[in-house]
């Protein structure tokens, strides 16, 4: 038993750790399938971060919070989409500027604003995402095995946490079965043939980082609403970019993706458990492995040795009309 | 447009569309300014002020203009065979690993120009070899280079914290750093030539490595532009597919254009490492990796404007620190903010403004304009 209650523990933080994750890496596919690539995931999560406690603190409410929250990241995605599609510029390039524009400007705001060292003031529970328990939590405790699993893992999350894992079958849905889905997916493998079918390739790429906006505006929320209570400086500490790494990892499709991010959000977990004990087999395993672990997985995936990653064809090339 | 575009004069092309974009980067820096209150125009004089009003300050300048002359050469290397090493924050770090391992091994039997050619290898070695893997995953399994050298990154940083605290901390010692070197793994000092020039430098880290930077530059200039390896590099960067029927090797190139990448990163540590802290700490690199790519992206990857596009973030680098003391609104990352932005304008919207000066051109001159435009029309 006590071996289960640790595993449903470390299964629950794998829940919560995996979230940002979830929500950043659906932002980038939406981005990404539709042909603009994003390394800027980071950069807009950290400034929806920053949004979310600013202006929850400011406003005593979650819900504006998450408003401000997907305004900034979303305003932040046109940037990139404004470099990267209408100006044709280097899609990287403009995803490392906002990386660094949020990563400072978070900083020099908050602490203009607020005056606590970069962090925004800590949030009472009401301007917070709190846990939500789903019904008879309390009841079914108590039954064996499967009481457990309801009452801790599955209950007892934050809104976000479900709205994060019901976005996936959303997300494949939209990709898989409407037609904006299909002409997304078309314009990141030919827009060409997209353009000569009388769509608008730009529109809908700015569209699809929209989209991507919109979601690391969530993941932001989550960090500084829900997993903290209030922003904390660099705050996403690499997380955007865990989330690239899970996005390449499934292969740029949204069931992989979820599975992916908790199989990041579990190493992550587990880390975090087996801190200073030595594992049976193993040995003590450090740390700083078990960290870098997500990265060595993607770079091997990367080069092919378990199965082939191969990105949207269109993908980092901007699109030139012929004239 | 309708305008007749000109073709732009190489005056304007290389040294006005920049300007124009840096310019708004500043103009757009200093609205932050002005939202957290403060006055940009005076921002501006403390900034100058405390990164050129004394010896001391230029000496600092200098310093830090050290550090990011060797990564942005390194950026500039790859970015000539069209491929974007972000990866020189991770190199320059595991570059440190290879100037710490000769120190701590020869400060003690040899002097310090015995073991700073010996540094200068193992700098370049391990800087070399930490982009060796990306280079060959991106020349023989397609993987992008982007991605790898972001993950390559993260890994170096897991890895040196680990040797730090495990394998290079004296034992008794709490701090994860190694030990200090003794003067054999010290560089000189250039305040010196600062000193002779009538400015009065007290303590400053300012140190022999930027000579070697400016050497790089050089060497640099004389790989890409007099070389047949630096045609070839250019090449591949400039057409895959010409480079391909011209007999080059793409995967050879790749390789090499990244081993040189990977070097000049970690060439980057002598500066921090040998040449002011004399030990191996955690995160020296301090983001001069980064600020590689966007001064690489200002001097258009070329080492004549790259020197001045590093001495430019040395002065903002340095001004920032003096500007944290006078205005308590804005700490040092204010300078993140600019870099972010000179990045955007300088980098992903450098053609932003090149219609409407191109129009400009046009109009002053249309007879001009209207006969280039024709011949780029027919050729």
């Amino acid at each position: 038993m006590d071996f289960f209650t640790t595993l449903i523990l470390v299964l629950d933080s794998t829940v919560r750790l995996s979230v940002p994750l979830l929500l950043a890496a659906l932002a980038g596919l939406y981005s990404e399938r539709s042909g603009v690539f994003d390394i800027g995931l980071e950069g807009k999560m950290l400034a929806g971060a920053f949004a979310a406690g600013a202006a929850a603190a400011v406003t005593g409410s979650a819900w504006a919070g998450l408003g401000a929250a997907v305004l900034v990241s979303v305003f932040l995605a046109l940037v990139h989409g404004f470099a990267s599609i209408t100006h044709r510029g280097n899609q990287i390039v403009s995803g490392v500027a906002i990386n660094f524009i949020a990563a400072g400007a978070t900083i020099i705001l908050g602490q203009a604003w607020f005056r606590q060292g970069g962090r925004t003031p800590s949030l009472p529970g009401d301007a917070r995402f709190g846990a939500l328990h789903l019904p008879f939590a309390d009841t079914l405790r108590d039954v064996p095995f499967l009481g457990p699993i309801y009452a801790e893992l599955i209950s007892g999350h934050s809104l976000l946490v479900y709205l994060a894992f019901l976005f996936v079958p959303f997300t494949w849905w939209v990709l898989f079965r409407t037609r904006f889905g299909l002409r997304l997916r078309a314009v990141g493998e030919n827009p060409a043939a997209v353009d000569t079918a009388g769509i608008s390739v730009s529109w809908l790429r700015y569209r699809a980082v929209m989209c991507t906006g919109l979601l690391t505006g969530l993941a932001g929320t989550y960090l500084s609403l829900a997993q903290n209570a209030g922003f904390v400086k660099d705050m996403t500490a690499g997380r955007g970019f865990i989330a690239l790494a899970a996005l390449i990892f499934a292969k740029w499709r949204p069931v992989p993706v979820m599975f992916a991010c908790l199989l990041f959000g579990f190493l992550d977990a587990f880390a975090i458990r087996i801190q200073g004990t030595p594992l049976p087999l193993i040995g003590q395993v450090p740390v700083q492995l078990m960290q870098a672990l997500p990265y060595i997985l993607t770079v091997v995936l990367l080069a092919g040795f378990i199965g082939k990653a191969i990105p949207p064809r269109a993908g980092g090339v901007p699109y030139v009309k012929e004239r | 447009m309708s305008a007749p575009y000109a073709k732009l004069p190489a005056w304007a092309d290389y040294g006005l569309i920049p300007l124009i974009n840096l310019a708004v980067a500043f103009l757009v820096a200093g609205l932050v300014v002005m939202l957290v209150g403060e006055n940009p125009i005076r921002a501006a004089a403390i900034l100058v002020e405390g990164a050129l009003g004394r010896g001391q300050n230029i000496a600092y300048t200098l310093y830090y203009a050290t550090s990011f002359i060797f990564t942005g050469l390194a950026v500039a290397v790859a970015f000539h065979c069209s491929l974007f090493n972000i990866g020189g924050e991770g190199q320059a770090y595991v570059g440190g690993l290879g100037v710490a391992l000769v120190c701590l091994a020869f400060d003690s039997v040899l002097p310090w120009w015995l073991v700073f050619p010996l540094a200068i290898a193992g700098a370049a070695l391990f800087g070399a070899a930490w982009a060796f893997i990306p280079a060959y995953f991106q020349a023989k399994r397609g993987s992008h280079i982007v991605i790898t050298t972001i993950m390559f990154n993260f890994i170096a940083a897991s890895l040196m914290v680990y040797l730090l605290v495990n394998v290079l901390k004296p034992a008794g010692s709490q701090a994860p750093q190694t030990r200090t070197f003794l003067e054999g793994g010290q560089l000189p000092k250039l305040n010196f030539v600062l000193e002779a020039l009538g400015f009065s430098v007290r303590s400053a880290p300012f140190n022999l490595s930027f000579l070697l930077a400016l050497l790089a530059a050089f060497l640099v200039w004389v790989l890409i532009w007099r070389t047949r390896l630096g045609y070839e590099i250019r090449m591949r960067g400039f057409s895959p597919k010409a480079a391909r029927y011209a007999g080059v090797s793409e995967t050879k190139i790749i390789i090499i254009a990244m081993l040189i990448s990977g070097a000049l990163a970690g060439m980057m540590a002598l500066n921090p490492v040998m040449g002011d802290q004399n030990r191996l700490q955690m995160d020296f690199v301090t983001g001069a990796g980064f600020v590689g790519i966007a001064v690489a992206l200002m001097g258009r990857s070329h080492p004549a404007g790259i020197v001045p596009a590093a001495i430019l973030f040395g002065m903002l680098y340095q001004g920032g620190a003096e500007l944290a003391f006078e205005m308590p609104n804005i700490s040092r990352d204010m300078i993140v903010i600019i870099q972010g932005l000179v990045i955007l304008f300088a980098g992903a919207l450098e053609n932003m403004f090149r219609p409407s000066v191109q129009a400009l051109f046009a109009s002053l001159s249309p007879q001009a304009a209207g006969v280039e435009a024709r011949q780029g029309e027919g050729g």
